[in-house]
């Protein structure tokens, strides 16, 4: 089907397949749908290969990183006495990202499903959901999904049948970014302060509640259960561009274009298609700027580089930017990208969670100096200097939050200055009261 | 090599240190510091100042030398190009909203932000036009403010109160540069370690209010010496200023403190500042006392001593130091004797995450020092055996009206080496101005029978000298004698001939941390 539009004919849907369909939601209804085959499936094999067939299919990261996802469940210790968890991250608080929220609104048992099966691999007798605060739609439809795959026998003490224990908990954040960020999400789940922490010992040595856990996305796991059914070698075979990004992916698509929504393309999928063809490009008159391809955390791509960019991992990185969440920030000729970026930066200045000197101090500072350009106020000196402290908040940190912050401060820099001049040599209006 | 060592070069050095030890460690045993403000050895650490990034050759990114262990073959460049850079800007960014306002501030001069600063900071700042934060002070506990314009978020003081007093009253508050150290709301910062987190601050934002604005870092005359508050022996540096003691801190001793003193130690100074004390060897004429030089009344101890025969009490001070109580014990030699060492009591204070430290009941520093030197816990008893003495000596003992009144009625000879005058010491054949702990070199013993020196931290007041010295010259007999101890440490080496624990044993076997002795065993044998 397809929410709010109608599939397009262009798409290649699996996940997105039963968006809009409120009969999906259900237990009986996910059913009819196929639901659940993949859980039984998987059930019957050993945990390794579950893992190997993961492995195998390509499947990378829908959260923002990429990491092979079967590699990331090989990590758990195996037979080591102690209780692993799965932790599913269902905090999607990027800027211009909501398919996640899409997916536990329209397929919640498709997420519970990979859930299950995830957790069996890794040896998981319990999968914690982290939701995001602000998800109280998806959390009531989680709620009652959960409730129904237990009262179903999906979950709980025997699993389908096969004697295995598989708990779910739903756990609500309180609306902090800097809990979407794994290890701050374990911090938050262990009902302390949601701050990130240093790696190693990364999750699958020492991870919630110092437990091996593997940490996935929603997407992510969406995708398992349908790897199991169909087969690595269908996953796998999804490309357009790199063969090391097989698959589909669900890029939310927002800003300035006609059809803003979710889109379910397979990886390498030209950029420009989905902006102009599935998103219905520009409104009229209007021609491309910029685009923030995956979330707001990655560099700003100039309509030159959207041109011939197909969009999957290698390639949107090769372009200069990231893939990352797929949440896909489209902005014409109308915008000003001195002042998004300004909002940008205010947005990482309020949610860092102040731990490390770089990003509690940089990004309040570079947001301060953007504030003065956008006021008149700045001086020829402060470009140097926004790409000075970006420099310094670069890899340097616990977490990316404060790299998050450089890298559209950077690229517009890089690709826009011309804009930035002008509010510093005055031909530009100012856009902020001085402060 | 051993398997369980790896070897690094960290700056041109190569070391060779255990497994899992973290570069910062490593480093500090290649004699190199990595700058740093929230790791501390005792505590938790979160790698949150990134201070301690350090260019890890073959790694693509600096590394926090705190949380990341040593590797084999591992080579770390602490003054490279590279981390320089990355700490100058830390450095930057940490003072865009710090105050400066050094002038004022009681941490200038021993400000970790100001010495590193100073080393290798910017010369000028680059956030000149804006706006610093401002919060103003805020009032943590009964000793402790917090002034968060200078806090650098480094969170010590959040995680020794989380992880070590084990009562987290204290949190970081709000987010980015809003954030704050907060506290729990209507609890005051009043556990009996609190004042740690005045130490562990590596700015001047947790200040104790008993040092406010006392004195400046580079005033204070620092010096090395041992917690005179209870039998736990924690190691503390006394900080003089003109001769005037302002303040006691913690000094590290892994085994028997680590960082940290308790508050009650922490505040107990004030008397070793009192300005009334005896300054002059007074004698008994009739009614009165007449100031003598010591010739005179040591000659007249002498007397004293070798003209009486019978019983013998000794009341002493729990803070008398070893020496002293051991040269004393030893002038009785050969009678009945009755010593007894004063141990006022209070209540226990452990700190939850470390077992063997506490503030503990017994305040009396060298309990177990006099126990092993031949004197009781008895006291009252003691007291009582003052009505058939025939000699008394009290070493510097605090006494209650009750006790000062069955000295003052003593039928036998009565001879004080006091800090102090009180009203029971009117009928004493003898009054000896003895110095302080503060005062004196000398060695205290721990309950777990550490032995530890303290060192002389201001002058003594008038003709003061430590008892050690009094009884050292007694025992030498009349005139001029090379065998009289003329320091603390002769003193130290007397005590083995008498007491076999501590044969063999001399002030350079004590180092640092002390020596632990082994009762019945001369400690010559098994150091």
């Amino acid at each position: 089907m397809g929410f709010p539009h109608p599939s397009h004919p262009r798409e290649t849907v699996v996940l997105s397949e039963h968006f809009g369909e409120a009969a999906a939601r259900s237990y009986q209804g996910w059913i009819e749908r196929g639901g659940y085959a993949g859980l039984r499936q998987a059930l019957a094999m050993a945990p390794d290969e579950v893992t190997n067939v993961v492995k195998e299919s390509g499947l990378r990261g829908r959260g923002g990183a990429g990491f092979p996802t079967g590699l990331k469940w090989s990590f758990m210790p195996k037979a080591d006495g102690k209780p692993h968890y799965l932790v599913c991250n269902a905090d999607e608080s990027e800027p211009g990202t909501f398919k996640d929220r899409e997916i536990m609104r329209w397929t919640p048992h498709a997420l519970i499903e990979g859930c299950a099966i995830a957790s069996y691999a890794i040896g998981a007798e319990t999968c914690y959901i982290y939701i995001r605060g602000e998800f109280t739609e998806p959390l009531r439809i989680m709620e009652t999904a959960v409730a129904e795959a237990y009262a179903s026998g999906a979950l709980g003490g025997n699993v389908l049948g096969s004697g295995r224990r598989i708990e779910m908990v739903l756990h609500r954040g309180a609306g902090a970014y800097i809990c979407g960020e794994e290890t701050g999400l374990m911090s938050s789940l262990e009902g302390k302060r949601g701050n990130p922490r240093s790696k190693p010992p990364f999750p699958a040595q020492a991870g919630v509640f110092g437990m091996p856990t593997t940490v996935n996305n929603v997407e992510t796991l969406a995708a398992v259960p349908h790897i199991i059914v169909r087969g690595a070698g269908w996953y796998k075979g999804l490309v357009m561009g790199s063969p090391k990004s097989p698959g589909t992916k669900l890029i939310s698509v927002c800003g300035h274009v006609q059809k803003p929504g979710n889109y379910e393309i397979t990886l390498g999928f030209p950029m420009k298609d989905l902006v102009f063809e599935l998103a219905g490009g520009m409104r009229p008159g209007r021609s491309l700027k910029a685009v923030i391809p995956g979330g707001s955390s990655v560099p700003i791509m100039s309509a030159a580089e959207v041109e011939d960019c197909p969009t999957d991992y290698e390639n949107i990185q090769a372009n200069g930017s990231m893939l990352g969440s797929g949440g896909m920030i489209v902005m014409d000729d109308s915008t000003d990208l001195v002042y998004q970026i300004w909002r940008l930066a205010k947005f990482y200045a309020h949610e860092s969670c102040a731990q490390c000197t770089q990003c509690r101090e940089g990004t309040a500072w570079t947001t301060k100096v953007l504030e003065r350009i956008l006021a008149g106020k700045g001086k020829t000196e402060d470009l140097d200097l926004l790409l000075d402290l970006s420099e310094n908040m670069t890899g340097k940190t616990i977490c990316v939050l404060s790299d998050s912050c450089a890298a559209p401060v950077v690229s517009g820099i890089q690709k826009f200055r011309s804009e930035f001049e002008a509010y510093i040599s005055k031909a530009q209006k100012p856009a902020l009261v001085a402060v | 090599m051993a398997d369980d060592l790896v070897t690094v070069t960290i700056e041109g050095i190569q070391i060779a240190v255990p497994k899992g030890t973290m570069i910062i460690e490593a480093a500090k045993q290649a004699g190199v510091l990595v700058p740093h403000y929230c790791y501390h050895p005792s505590l938790p650490a979160p790698a949150v100042c990134r201070m301690c990034l350090v260019e890890v050759e073959k790694q693509p990114k600096l590394a926090p030398a705190c949380v990341t262990a040593v590797a084999d073959g591992q080579v770390v460049h602490i003054g490279s190009e590279k981390a320089k850079a990355a700490r100058q800007s830390v450095l930057e960014f940490l003072l865009i909203n710090h105050p400066l306002d050094c002038p004022i501030c009681d941490q200038a001069g021993e400000c970790e932000l100001q010495d590193y600063v100073f080393q290798e900071g910017r010369s000028g700042t680059r956030y000149a036009e804006y706006a610093k934060r401002y919060s103003p002070v805020e009032d943590f506990g009964p000793d402790i403010l917090y002034v968060p314009n200078r806090c650098i978020l480094c969170t010590r003081c959040v995680r020794f109160m989380e992880s070590v007093a084990q009562d987290p009253i204290l949190n970081v508050s709000e987010r980015g540069d809003r954030a704050y150290i907060g506290i729990a709301e209507d609890q005051p910062l009043d556990h009996p370690w609190s004042g740690n987190v005045v130490d562990l601050c590596p700015v001047g934002s947790l200040l104790s209010k008993d040092f406010l604005h006392k004195a400046r870092a580079w005033d204070l005359d620092k010096t090395a010496s041992v917690c005179p508050g209870c039998t736990q022996g924690c190691n503390i540096t006394i900080d003089t200023r003109d001769d005037v003691v302002v303040r006691l801190r913690p000094r590290p001793n892994l085994e028997v403190n680590r960082h940290f003193i308790c508050d009650h130690g922490r505040m107990n100074y004030r008397w070793m500042n009192r300005g009334d004390r005896i300054e002059a060897p007074l004698v008994r004429d009739g009614a009165r006392h007449l100031a003598t030089d010591w010739d005179t009344a040591l000659d007249r101890f002498g007397e004293i001593l070798r003209g009486t025969r019978g019983s013998a009490v000794i009341l002493a001070s729990g803070r008398a130091s070893t020496e002293s109580l051991g040269l004393i014990r030893r002038l009785v030699e050969g009678r009945d004797v009755t010593a007894a060492v004063q141990v006022p009591l209070g209540d226990e204070a452990p700190l939850a995450s470390l077992p063997n430290l506490a503030l503990r009941r017994e305040r009396a520093p060298n309990l177990a020092g006099a126990e092993l030197l031949g004197y009781g816990r008895d006291w009252s008893g003691a007291v009582a055996a003052v009505g058939s003495a025939a000699v008394v000596i009290v070493l510097d003992a605090e006494l209650s009206p009750e006790e000062q009144a069955s000295l003052a009625s003593a039928p036998g000879i009565v001879v004080l080496l006091g800090t102090v005058p009180y009203d029971g010491i009117r009928n004493a054949a003898l009054l000896l101005p003895v110095t302080t702990m503060a005062e004196e070199n000398g060695t205290y013993v721990n309950r777990d029978l550490r032995v530890q020196r303290y060192n002389q931290a201001r002058s003594q007041p008038g003709m003061a000298r430590p008892a050690w010295w009094v009884a050292g010259e007694v025992l030498a007999g009349p005139g001029p004698d090379a065998d009289a101890p003329a320091t603390a440490a002769q003193a130290f080496a007397m005590l083995g001939e008498t007491w076999d624990t501590f044969g063999g044993l001399s002030y350079a076997d004590l180092g640092f941390t002390g020596h632990v002795l082994k009762p019945g065993t001369p400690a010559g044998a098994t150091r």
